[in-house]
């Protein structure tokens, strides 16, 4: 007991404050990649190296567009690497939860030369709303989480590797429980189902049981590049494509796997998204959560 | 050719075509017929050879038949036994060994699944890869699309052998579990508190993965092969990468090889830590796992440091790696390892001083081992109850060709010992790498990238922290793959758990179950 008790003292507090401060990131990190649609002169050979098809293009009367696709991407940098024009750069960002599927996908328009490079950009969205590291989910934080919020996890598929960041949420350098939130061991007592994988044929009815014994209001978060599109593996023949081909989804976790700092942003955009419809007239679903949280 | 084979073209003439060895150290026996059984049964008896996997594939298209592969690994020989053995497609059947050889119980029945050959004589035929409620089709056929869209679920759902008397009763579990684990069915059937039987249930997270390799050019499906399981995403990336180097003769620079050597066994530390940790929690030792979680957030602090990400993704490439490291990251492992030795050792210290931990993890979950080496258990699991088996040693691979180390071997083989094999591995690793570092050649990270030839297969087999991994690879037209077969060391292990928990109380199947850490995913790909 005195070894345990002097360890204990020795480490003090190993929890990293995020998001309050800036996560501990190491330089080499790769986030997302950030695309400079006006500098791009040709998305072919990124398009030809990116596994899952984040990156698309369409060809169609003298017209090309270009989608990027972060709920597919796994940042693996390969798009970085094709692209010599230096259009295409890994960043460190990571937070990039979203409430709308469309949110993670940009898309760009450009004239299609005929040697099949494009020139001319026509018109593009921006990149999904990123912000300083956790700065504005911070403020939100005390207002939210009075009480507590109680996760359900359901791997519906997944390799593994979103589990394990997932598991590294309840050490004591994530310790999720500073926040209230907790894993429970049943659906029935859970707030958020927070799902894995692409949800494979032979989890598609487990996932919707699950779904449906979980009490209303519920929040489902799909987790990881699988969870939101079926990344890799897509749709096949034993394969979904991702949570929302079964149930409905309120917040897209992106990553592969998302750090535990990025599933945290997601957790926490999912509670604001709860009080932002709590609070409109036609919250919807939702709307009697308000009391809970 | 050696004098084993000599004898062994002697003695089967009649069922030997050829004997080729395209690959260094995998000799192919070609066979004139589907049946193995003969000399599977010789290599079992008198080389007290083990039978690595068997797995078939569908070249009906180019030559008329299905093939079924058995890899034999013989003690103290570095060369792989490759049977190949042609199945007619007028006739797709082949004799079954599963009923003397209970290791390839599942992986029989995934071909008939997968590839509708029948495992004929197979003591239970029951589907096991496909669900019972899947519809009549084989995947893996070549004339299966990837994409088929299959009809919603029909018809019966999987039954359970029932088990009788006074006061037993059955348990279901799963597949969606209480923790964050991953999903499988588990029925218990218990006569009061202690188990009498438990039936599994696997291939929940089944998504297609062979099939998908025969789809992705080769550059993707690098990284199809790190989502095979996440937590062993480097030694499968790894395994795969030298299957292909392999087969297409790819020589992969000194550098990249001692690189690779130290990310995979810093993946090994990373796994270990966690599931000490874990084993010391499913007891109730909570400050314990506390501990192993920080240690382990700084071995992922360094993988992120060394690849750009926490679980070592993006970084195997064929022939080599994607990154190279400047002389600050490599300085970063010799300190990060210097607090994650010290801190580890302070962690087992503790651990060790709790007598009521060491009660509820000694004689729990015992696998014997004469059963495990009669199921084929490899890898942690198979250490701890005296099978001495480690592939880095048995059949070196790139940089291990020049480390010694040694390979904890135990008898006792109970959630204990497989908690201690666990132990002296980290401190294992710890000198791998730091001899490895001091080792690390200057030079290229990564061959010039090469067109692939087709036609060309190989084998490669890698110690993940698991175990033994496998792959097998065809190469195929325009840089891509006919077949791909993965082995992950769960497969061979999950026989493993039923016989360990038998007789145990309900409540310590958690720490059991943990001991073992298996991979669904790596089981049903």
């Amino acid at each position: 007991m005195f070894k345990i008790l002097q360890k204990s003292f020795r480490v003090g507090t190993a929890t990293a404050d995020y998001p309050r401060l800036a996560p501990r990131v190491a330089e080499q990190f790769r986030g997302c990649p950030e695309f400079d649609f006006a500098a791009w002169s040709d998305a072919r050979p990124a398009a030809e190296a990116c596994p899952t098809g984040a990156i698309a293009i369409r060809d169609r009367d003298g017209a090309r567009q270009v989608t990027v696709d972060y709920g597919r991407c796994i940042f693996c940098g390969e798009c970085e690497a094709a692209s010599t024009d230096g259009a295409v750069k890994m960043s460190r960002q990571f937070e990039l939860a979203a409430t709308a599927r469309r949110d993670l996908v940009l898309t760009a328009d450009y004239t299609l030369r005929p040697d099949g490079s494009h020139a001319g950009l026509k018109s593009a969205t921006s990149g999904p709303a990123v912000e300083e590291p956790g700065m504005r989910i911070a403020e939100a934080i005390e207002d939210l989480l009075g009480r507590s919020l109680s996760i359900r996890q359901v791997d519906a598929g997944s390799c593994n590797g979103c589990e394990q960041e997932i598991v590294a949420l309840n050490n004591p350098v994530h310790d999720i429980e500073r926040f209230g939130i907790h894993f429970v061991a049943s659906p029935r007592h859970a707030d958020m189902l927070l799902v894995t994988g692409p949800v494979t044929r032979n989890m598609e009815l487990a996932l919707r049981k699950t779904w449906a014994a979980t009490p209303e209001p519920k929040i489902v978060a799909a987790v990881g590049a699988c969870g939101i599109s079926g990344g890799i593996f897509g749709a096949n023949y034993a394969s979904l494509g991702g949570v929302d081909a079964v149930i409905p989804v309120d917040v897209y976790i992106p990553g592969c796997p998302p750090r535990p700092e990025a599933l945290l942003h997601g957790i926490l955009l999912a509670l604001g998204q709860v009080r932002q419809r709590a609070g409109s007239p036609d919250s919807g679903r939702i709307s009697s959560r308000a009391g809970k949280l | 050719m050696t004098l084993f084979f000599e004898e062994l073209r002697e003695r089967f003439q009649e069922q030997i075509r050829s004997v080729d060895e395209l690959v260094p150290d995998q000799v192919t026996v070609l066979l004139n017929g589907p049946d193995a059984t003969g000399i599977a049964r010789h290599f079992l008896a008198e080389y007290q050879a083990r039978l690595v996997t068997v797995f078939a594939e569908d070249r009906v298209k180019e030559e008329g038949v299905f093939y079924n592969y058995y890899v034999f690994d013989r003690r103290d020989d570095a060369a792989w036994v490759i049977l190949k053995a042609p199945i007619p497609a007028d006739h797709p059947s082949f004799p079954s060994l599963a009923a003397e050889l209970p290791a390839v119980n599942w992986q029989e029945r995934e071909i008939q699944d997968w590839f509708g050959l029948e495992a004929a004589g197979h003591p239970n035929p029951r589907r096991v890869a496909l669900h019972d409620n899947w519809p009549d089709v084989h995947p893996l056929r070549k004339d299966f699309p990837l994409d088929t869209v299959l009809p919603p679920f029909e018809g019966e759902r999987h039954v359970y052998r029932p088990a009788h008397g006074e006061g037993v009763f059955h348990i279901p579990v799963g597949p969606v579990h209480a923790g964050i684990i991953e999903p499988g069915h588990f029925d218990f059937a218990v006569a009061g508190e202690p188990i009498l039987y438990l039936q599994l249930r696997m291939f929940y997270t089944h998504k297609g993965t062979e099939k998908l390799f025969e789809n992705l050019p080769i550059h993707r499906a690098v990284f199809l092969a790190e989502s095979i399981s996440g937590d062993s995403a480097f030694s499968h990336g790894t395994a795969f990468c030298e299957a292909v180097e392999r087969a297409a003769g790819i020589a992969v620079p000194a550098r990249a090889q001692w690189m690779r050597a130290i990310l995979l066994e810093l993946e090994r530390i990373e796994n270990h830590i966690a599931d000490v940790g874990a084993i010391a929690n499913d007891v109730g030792f909570v400050i314990a796992n506390a501990h192993a979680g920080r240690v382990r957030e700084m071995v992922l602090g360094l993988n992120e440091m060394l690849t750009g990400s926490r679980v070592l993704r993006g970084m195997v490439a064929i022939g080599g790696v994607r990154r190279d490291w400047q002389r600050t990251q490599v300085e970063a492992i010799e300190s990060t390892l210097a607090v994650v030795e010290r801190e580890f050792r302070d962690l087992v210290v503790i651990l060790q001083a709790s007598n009521s931990t060491r009660h509820r993890l000694e004689r729990t979950g015992i696998l014997r081992p004469e059963k495990a080496s009669k199921l084929g258990i490899v890898g942690v699991a198979g250490r701890a109850s005296g099978v001495d088996l480690d592939i880095r040693r048995d059949h070196p691979y790139e940089a291990y060709r020049h480390l010694s180390f040694n390979v904890p071997v135990y008898q006792a083989g109970d959630v204990r010992h497989r908690m201690k094999v666990r132990i002296d591995e980290v401190a294992e690793s710890i000198q791998i790498i730091r001899a490895a570092v001091t080792r690390l050649p200057e030079g290229p990270h990564r061959a010039p990238a090469q067109p692939i030839p087709p036609g060309r297969c190989a084998l490669s087999a890698v110690e993940g922290w698991r175990g033994e991994i496998v792959h097998w690879v065809r190469t195929g037209e325009g840089n891509c793959l006919e077949r791909c077969k993965v082995k992950d060391p769960s497969i061979n292990n999950w026989p493993a758990i039923v016989e360990a928990v038998e007789g145990n109380i309900v409540a310590d199947f958690p720490v059991i179950n943990k001991s073992f850490n298996l991979s669904y995913s790596g089981t049903d790909r």
